[in-house]
């Protein structure tokens, strides 16, 4: 893969570096709390506005100030946004962490560090370029406690004169990202071009550049949190509960603010209710409630609360309640790493309660499904009256992502099954658990619909089609046959595989999540590096659609790539093909809580391979 | 022969006879307070002349959590799971706010396993009417004490109680619940007059009805049997209901009755049978359910009542229209909505 083109002639005079040109990873050090997020934000602007292919990650401790923290953008031409493991260029702002980081870099990486640190000394085959922050702070900020968080703005301004970012750019990112202080704004800019014009006396020696290009054009900057509670508001939901929770906080506070924008009516009041609720046990039984009486009602939780929801969730599932649950997934097991990404969570949400349950759940990769499967969640869980999970991650859901613009809802929307007044003057009445159409899908009423036959007995104990209470074993078995077949049913409905086949390889790999950014890049080294062409399967939703089941049948061998110690996708898929395919499938996984990069991927897999 | 006209089945004011509120037969045992606890949910419904359509019953786990099969059939229920009855009632209502939600509830459900739950309904002044049907015990399980069995009460087997009881009216009262009383499901007048009220009343209404359970509580050394209540019931007022809807009037004593003017116009007479009490002071309503501790008395009556505090959905200013059924044109905003985000986040 060509990653270099104009040579440039290294400072140093021993000899001649290639130009590196829109590819490279900057990582940023810094403490958390002192308001490096706003430099980072502006610095991934200011490259996505060159029209630069760009990617935030954020690598933060599970605490409010004080521990470092680290930042890494990705500028990449060819399109790459999954983590890449290298880093290219350190900005070295956290003393504590300085040297390791410094350590840990590859020969002819570039570091920007404060002065007093002295890191040059460390290493003799890196590109040092020290900067007197308080020095550059003192002049444009007066204001002394404001110095500590205008301080980081200065590396901005420092990096966009090395790796030639247009100051333009840097000022439009800055005015967007104080959009509503402009005094706020006036001095981060202040701050950013002391350090640009700082920059001016260091003698350029590291290869990396940003160039203009024109592949962001149109594109959004979103984090996946923000995208889904976009994607809930478009999709009508109208009562959401729940209960603070890392990763998923800021999906639901996003949602309030967006439907506090969108969703008041011309009478001044809510077209929607949203409780901070006292547990994830509370918030998932208001979300059994309220989508019993007949609202899209959600929650949004990470491991540890789907612990808490399995009680209910086996109710809703016997019940036949509609609800949507968005697990941003985190590393468990227990408090784990409640800061780091993971798609742990996967088997035990599927199977999610006591006795026999099985739950439909939808796996995003990107923002754009962030938004759109939150649609399909909404869909799918009144069509089939039944939870929906959406799985999402740290990564999707907290770091920002460049996306094609959200399409408006292409399909009007659909409540499922549901009898009114009027159906049921024209019925007579209604048996709640009936099989009528086949489907496995029974018809419900709303609580409040105003005829005598329309109420039924909703209950988690032993019920026959009526909704009568009952023990007899036969209206039990018909009744849990019933409800398998609506999950047999939603095979058919559920978000088909994106499936890649080039007709040259009986080697497949198949994963799901944001596992599918490093596989995107993996694919390509095993192409380019190793001359291995693979076929690729992105899931996206369970159960499986048919396409799995050929895409297995097809290959010989399936690498399953997932972010989880027990190849918990993995085991799902064994319990779904044919015994003889299961050898067929091999696991590549990846416990370590940071978002998974290519390199890991190819080389698991070539050392699988043999090769 | 001679045939006898019969006459036409009594109705109430929306034209329902009471059997329109009645629901399946009771499997409970015979003569569990309970039963008697349904009973008057079908007389107060009846009478108020509510629609039953328009009524939801949610309830938890246990004995009581079943009754609500057994009365107003035309009414939906959720039974939930144990101790949740709170959270899916606040779903619910959340949902459809202009439903009538009556949850039941016990004492295992409430003050154990669901007294999480139970505070942060309490807190919110949801508007529901949650029963406590409270007899000491665990009667589904067989017996076992529950946190509402007073200190120094004994199990069949000889087991005594050591550890104090929680009041759920005391606890109500603390949080914000704004109609808190105790009945006794023997006490055919009060509960009655108490649940029509509690219709009336619009907020959380939190009603501890001691309902003896015949099979596992009802001995010598129970503090929650039908004799020890009717030895030790303390009534704080006599409770007449005037509602709304009805003209007919009696004089009252006004230096005897406190009037209470519920949020549909309703009244609610509590006449003093103990001089100085007075429900609508909160903290001398906590105070004397207090000392009824130490005095071994079980105090009943309406504790405490504020009609007019602001309901969880004042507080949330949803639209009038309930959110279950509002329709797409509400719910999902319009294309120029979506594409002012989309241009903010270029």
């Amino acid at each position: 893969m060509a990653t270099t083109d104009v040579a440039l002639r290294d400072a140093s005079g021993q000899g001649e570096r290639k130009r590196v040109v829109n590819n490279m990873s900057i990582q940023v050090a810094t403490v958390n709390g002192s308001g490096s997020q706003s430099s980072n934000t502006v610095l991934l602007r200011s490259i996505f506005q060159m029209g630069v292919p760009v990617s935030g990650k954020n690598l933060f401790p599970s605490n409010i100030a004080g521990l470092p923290t680290w930042y890494t953008i990705r500028a990449c031409k060819d399109g790459y946004i999954g983590r890449k493991k290298e880093i290219d260029f350190l900005v070295a702002m956290n003393p504590e962490t300085a040297q390791e980081d410094v350590m840990s870099l590859a020969p002819g990486a570039g570091v920007l560090y404060d002065e007093p640190l002295n890191l040059n000394k460390l290493r003799n085959d890196l590109v040092f370029y020290s900067v007197p922050y308080d020095k550059l702070v003192a002049p444009v900020c007066p204001e002394a406690k404001l110095r500590k968080l205008v301080k980081n703005m200065i590396y901005v301004g420092v990096v966009a004169r090395l790796l030639e970012i247009d100051m333009a750019e840097v000022e439009k990112a800055i005015r967007k990202q104080f959009a509503t202080k402009a005094k706020a704004a006036n001095l981060n800019f202040a701050a950013a071009k002391a350090g640009y014009d700082y920059a001016a006396t260091l003698a350029k020696q590291d290869p990396y550049f940003i160039q203009r290009m024109d592949k962001t054009a149109g594109k959004i900057i979103i984090d996946g949190n923000s995208a889904a509670a976009l994607g809930c508001m478009f999709a009508g939901v109208t009562v959401v509960t729940w209960y603070p929770i890392t990763p998923s906080s800021s999906l639901v506070e996003t949602l309030i603010e967006y439907l506090k924008e969108y969703r008041i009516g011309p009478d001044g009041k809510a077209t929607f209710a949203v409780v901070q609720a006292e547990d994830e046990l509370a918030a998932i039984g208001m979300v059994i409630g309220a989508g019993w009486a007949g609202a899209r009602s959600m929650t949004a939780t990470a491991g540890p609360g789907i612990s808490l929801m399995a009680e209910f969730a086996g109710l809703a599932y016997y019940a036949e309640v509609p609800g949507v649950i968005w697990d941003i997934q985190r590393v468990g097991p227990s408090t784990g790493l409640p800061t780091r990404t993971s798609q742990g969570d996967i088997l035990s949400t599927a199977f999610l309660s006591h006795g026999d349950t099985k739950h439909i759940m939808l796996l995003p990769s990107s923002v754009a499904e962030c938004f759109e499967m939150a649609q399909d969640a909404f869909h799918l869980a009144e069509q089939f009256q039944t939870l929906v999970f959406v799985m999402s991650d740290l990564d999707l859901g907290m770091n920002y992502w460049m996306s094609e613009p959200f399409p408006y809802p292409a399909t009007p929307i659909n409540r499922g099954k549901i009898l009114s007044k009027e159906d049921l003057e024209r019925l007579g009445s209604f048996a709640r658990y009936k099989d009528s159409d086949g489907d496995g899908i029974g018809y419900r009423t709303l609580p409040g619909t105003e005829h005598p036959a329309a109420a039924y007995f909703a209950r988690g104990s032993g019920h026959n089609e009526k909704a009568q209470y009952s023990e007899r074993p036969d209206d039990f078995e018909r009744n849990m046959e019933r409800i398998n077949k609506k999950f047999e049913t939603a095979r058919s409905f559920v978000p088909r595989p994106e499936v890649v086949t080039t007709g040259k390889t009986k080697i497949g790999i198949l994963a799901y999540g944001t596992s599918h950014w490093g596989i995107v890049e993996s694919r390509d080294q095993l192409r380019d590096e190793y001359n291995l062409e693979t076929d690729y399967l992105r899931l996206r939703a369970y159960p499986f659609t048919r396409e799995v089941h050929e895409f297995i049948e097809k290959h010989d061998r399936v690498y399953v790539v997932e972010q989880n110690r027990d190849a918990q996708m993995l085991s799902l898929l064994k319990l779904d093909i044919r015994p003889e395919l299961v050898t067929r499938l091999r696991s590549i996984a990846h416990i370590h809580g940071l978002p998974l990069d290519a390199r890991s991927v190819t080389d698991q897999l070539i050392s699988m391979e043999g090769k | 022969m001679a045939t006898t006209p019969t006459a036409a089945p009594k109705t109430n004011r929306i034209g329902l006879t009471v059997l329109d509120y009645r629901g399946s037969k009771t499997t409970l045992c015979a003569g569990c307070g309970h039963n008697a606890i349904s009973e008057r949910i079908i007389d107060a419904m009846y009478e108020m002349g509510v629609q039953p359509e328009r009524v939801i019953k949610p309830s938890g786990i246990g004995c009581s959590s079943k009754t609500p099969a057994y009365f107003m059939s035309r009414s939906h229920s959720l039974n939930a799971v144990h101790g949740r009855m709170p959270s899916v009632a606040t779903g619910a209502i959340l949902a459809n706010h202009k439903l009538i939600a009556l949850g039941v509830s016990g004492d295992g459900d409430t003050a154990s396993i669901g007294i999480g739950q139970f505070v942060h309904l309490m807190r919110r002044n949801l508007p529901i009417i949650y029963i406590i049907e409270d007899n000491g015990v665990y009667g589904l399980t067989k017996g076992q004490f529950s946190a509402t069995a007073d200190l120094g009460s004994k199990l069949k087997t000889g087991v005594i109680n050591d550890l104090p009881p929680i009041d759920t009216c005391a606890m109500a009262i603390t949080l914000g619940a704004t109609f808190v009383g105790r009945s006794f499901s023997g006490d055919k007048k009060q509960l009655h007059s108490m649940l029509k009220a509690a219709i009336a009343h619009r907020g959380t209404v939190m009603i501890d009805v001691v309902s003896p359970c015949v099979t596992f509580n009802d001995h010598e050394g129970s503090t929650k049997s039908y004799k020890y209540m009717k030895d030790h019931e303390e009534p704080i007022q006599d409770i007449s209901f005037v509602p709304a809807f009805e003209e007919i009037d009696v004089d009252y004593d006004p230096g005897a009755t406190v009037e209470v003017t519920m949020h549909d116009g309703s009244r609610l007479r509590l006449t003093k049978l103990e001089e100085d009490y007075d429900p609508t002071n909160r903290i001398k309503a906590i105070s004397r359910l207090h000392e009824a501790h130490e005095k071994d008395e079980v105090l009943t009556g309406v504790f405490y009542v504020n009609p007019k505090a602001p309901t969880f959905i004042d507080m949330l200013n949803v639209t009038d229209e309930p959110l279950a059924t509002l329709p797409e044109s509400v719910v999902r905003p319009g294309r120029e909505a979506l594409e002012q985000v989309m241009e903010e986040l270029r």
